[in-house]
């Protein structure tokens, strides 16, 4: 014993070494071990997740254009204070790159780049590309001005010389409708431009409707669920399973048969005489058709966590709590809701962060009103073609999740969530 | 004992069944008195915890009636029964402190705030956990949530405390230790307590009545000391205590005493009469194995066996000896350690005997 003790407070092993790094030394082996097993999934992870993440929010900073295929006017507007028009210099490299990229055909790229700033752009680089190739010599000044008037703008040198460095906020500042005006400063865009934000408003409070309605639906389930006597609770389990089964796109179409306004619903109503022909209810293809639908393809995800959780309540609590005076409502509201928290937190945020970024079924049943701001990003990245704008929304998104999660962290906990 | 207006409880021609096709309670009967600590004690799967759930109201009786304060209560609801309840798990609300979860059961009852803080201090205070107070019970040792259940089911003054094996979980130590304190806590608030339990020394030590309940019957309901030495059928004999047994038949019955003849050929017994049929009838003879006597005086005890030592186990302040009398080869002595003890070898044959008040003749069954 009288050598486990190096010296005061180190613990040792019996051959000197310290203890710590004994310890250490035997689950090095181990350690090994265990990152061997979960490598492949790391690996998978690593490839389709974390790299295309990181890969598309870069898109929404990254500014390649302007740098790379006008090299020359961004040297030599490096020194321009951008109170006058630039000197001949910065024309005649105008005229360079534009007759380059027309060349390598590139040039479109820092038209479509520069038009999503100050619409009119596009053309105003591709017309001048055109004419400046057969431009012969200098000065260049007066014939680029006479060629397009744009040249002779000053806020349009700015744009270039703001846009001219390899990263980018404009994206982001276009995420939250916002534009940097002729003078540098950031406002607000016009009101018809501004959608983003709102979209990101109307998302976060779809999926936060969608999470309350899965709550009041999935609390009776669950319960039923984990009191019923285990023959009947497997058929419910089936039935609550059931869309899990289902593709998604045969679900999502299948609400659209039931609630167009030539459907099953309508006609039911029609037929009962509750509305006439012309009162058929629009129940598809806005927001309340997003919203029916996505609930019910997320309802698993809030039932799943509840009934784990409420599996686990004996019923000597709600017993007890009888016993001790309280009326069933009481007892319930006061002693056996309390003990699910975990349950409906874990359900709540898998539901709430799922529908933030849900796709195909508002893409499917949401006509105009019922869009999230995840078909806009597909938009950008299908249509419009504006990655970088895509990527910023993206990451914005990304930032709400992760917003959330902490604040459900700090609320809940996430060490004491039950997740089925 | 009293006029009908003392009984708190009484259950009368209970029955229960769950599935329609077995009785896990049949013909149940308990007079309770006022003030009375009643303990249901039997074996496992007896129907104790179904008796407790039928009077708390979590479960309702088939036939039969339970009446509480002379009112039945089949029909009243389980909170509107003023029954306190300490559950064999506890059951304290996970996400409440100690105080809340004492604190519940007068909330519900609208009970003004200083109030509440007042009988919450003086029941923390009556289990000594008054540091506890802000603490969860997952904070809590198990002797300690214990307490706080008992509290609990005590802090709102019900006329009745159930009691359902509250001390299964702890281990031998903390559960004698708490015996007492239960013990007195009754005895100082003069609560009528319902106990359940399957450990006999815990019932013996705590009850002033106990009810041995075997295949949903109440085989008897006396007190410790009656059960012990003048258990009424051959179940609460063995179940109570440390009991020898021998098979006999009776040869002839006069006034309170039998003879009865030893299977095994070990001859005649004097017994007393408790529970046999005619002459002719089989009995099962039971004995307390501090009431045998090693080689007796001649003439000093009605009967006389011989017997054969199989076994000496030192117990400090006695021998459990084990010897074999009348083909039976489990028959236990407690010998006392005292100066003027003869010191037996194993094989060596002896002769015991004991008086006929300490033998009873009861029912052949078990
Ligand atoms: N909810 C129920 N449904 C069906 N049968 C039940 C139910 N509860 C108890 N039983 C049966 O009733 C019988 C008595 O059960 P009970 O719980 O009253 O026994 P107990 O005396 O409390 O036993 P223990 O000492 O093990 O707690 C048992 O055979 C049990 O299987
Ligand atoms: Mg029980």
């Amino acid at each position: 014993m009288a050598n486990t003790y190096s010296k005061v407070g180190e613990m040792t092993t019996n051959d000197g070494v310290p203890l710590k790094v004994s310890l250490r030394r035997s689950q090095r082996k181990l350690k090994l071990w265990a990152f061997l097993l979960v490598a492949p999934l790391l690996v998978f992870i690593l490839v389709s997740f974390i790299i295309p993440v990181v890969n598309m929010t870069m898109r929404g900073i990254e500014n390649p254009q302007v740098a790379n295929i006008m090299p020359n006017v961004v040297a030599a507007l490096e020194n321009w204070e951008g109170t006058e028009l630039p000197d001949e210099t910065v024309y005649a490299a105008l005229v360079t790159d534009l007759t380059m990229g027309r060349k390598n055909k590139n040039i479109g790229k820092v038209a479509t780049r520069l038009n999503y700033e100050r619409s009119g752009m596009r053309r105003v680089i591709t017309g001048s590309a055109r004419k400046a190739a057969k431009l012969k010599e200098g000065p260049y000044k007066t014939q680029m001005i006479e060629i397009n008037k744009a040249w002779g703008d000053v806020a349009v040198w700015s744009l270039i010389k703001r846009e001219s460095g390899t990263f980018t906020s404009s994206y982001l500042i276009s995420s939250v409708d916002r534009k940097t005006n002729d003078a540098g400063e950031i406002v607000a865009k016009i009101e018809d431009k501004q959608i983003y934000v709102n979209l990101f408003g109307k998302t976060l409070m779809m999926s936060f409707s969608i999470t309350i309605i899965c709550i009041v639906l999935a609390f009776p389930i669950a319960y039923l669920l984990a009191t019923l006597p285990l023959a009947k609770s497997n058929l419910l389990m089936i039935l609550v399973l059931l869309p899990f089964w289902t593709s998604l796109l045969v679900r999502t179409t299948t609400w659209i048969v039931l609630l167009q306004s030539q459907g099953v619903i309508n006609d039911l109503l029609v037929w009962m005489n509750i509305i006439d022909e012309d009162g058929r209810l629009q129940m598809i293809y806005n927001q309340t058709g997003t919203i029916i639908a996505m609930t019910h393809i997320l309802l698993p995800f809030m039932v799943l966590p509840l009934y784990s959780v409420m599996k686990t309540i004996p019923p000597t609590y709600m017993r007890a709590a009888l016993s001790l005076g309280a009326n069933p409502v009481t007892a319930f509201i006061k002693v056996y809701i309390p003990m699910t928290v975990s349950g409906i937190g874990a359900g709540s945020l898998l539901v709430f962060i799922l529908s933030i970024g849900y796709y195909i079924t508002p893409a499917l049943v949401g006509g105009q009103s019922g869009l999230l701001i995840s078909n806009m990003i597909a938009y950008h990245m299908q249509n419009s073609l504006n990655w970088g704008l895509a990527g910023a929304l993206g990451f914005i998104l990304l930032v709400i999740v992760l917003l959330f999660y902490a604040l459900f962290n700090k609320v809940i906990g996430i060490d004491k969530m039950k997740m089925g | 004992m009293g006029s009908k207006s003392d009984f708190l409880v009484q259950f009368k021609n209970v029955q229960k069944s769950y599935d329609g096709v077995h009785l896990v309670v049949k013909d149940f009967n308990v007079d309770m008195v006022k003030g009375e600590f009643l303990t249901m004690l039997g074996p496992s799967g007896s129907g104790k915890t179904t008796c407790l759930m039928m009077l708390a109201g979590f479960e309702t009786a088939t036939s039969g009636q339970i009446i509480l304060d002379g009112q039945s209560i089949n029909n009243v609801a389980p909170h509107k029964r003023e029954i306190g309840m300490v559950f064999q798990n506890y059951a304290l609300f996970p996400h409440m402190t100690v105080a809340e979860n004492l604190a519940f059961p007068l909330r519900v009852r609208k009970m003004g705030k200083s109030e509440v803080t007042d009988k919450v201090n003086r029941a923390l205070k009556m289990v000594r956990l008054d540091t506890f107070a802000n603490r969860r019970p997952a904070q809590l040792s198990g002797g300690q949530q214990q307490r706080v259940a008992v509290a609990r089911a005590l802090v709102f003054e019900p006329k009745l405390v159930l009691m359902d094996e509250p001390l299964g979980a702890l281990d031998k130590n903390l559960r004698e230790e708490m015996q007492y304190e239960i013990k007195h806590i009754h005895e100082d608030l003069g609560v009528t307590m319902l106990y359940v339990t399957h450990d006999q020394v815990e019932a013996l030590t705590m009850s002033d009545r106990i009810a041995v309940f075997d295949d949903g019957v109440v085989q008897q309901l006396a007190s410790p000391q009656s059960l012990y030495e003048e258990p009424c059928n051959a179940f609460v004999a063995n179940f109570i205590g440390e009991n020898n047994r021998l098979m006999g038949k009776v040869l002839s019955v006069s006034g309170d005493t039998c003879s009865v003849e030893l299977e095994g050929g070990g001859g005649t017994i004097q017994a007393t009469k408790v529970n046999v049929g005619q002459v002719g009838d089989r009995t099962t003879l039971s004995l307390r194995p501090e009431r045998v006597m090693v080689n007796p005086a001649e003439g000093s005890c009605a009967n006389l066996v011989n017997a054969t030592v199989e076994e000496l186990i030192y117990h400090g302040d006695h021998t459990r000896t084990r010897v074999s009398v009348s083909g039976s080869s489990n028959f236990i002595i407690k010998v006392p350690n005292t100066h003027n003890q003869q010191h037996m070898k194993k094989g060596e044959s002896i002769r015991i005997g004991w008086d006929t008040d300490d033998c009873r003749a009861l029912d052949a069954n078990d």
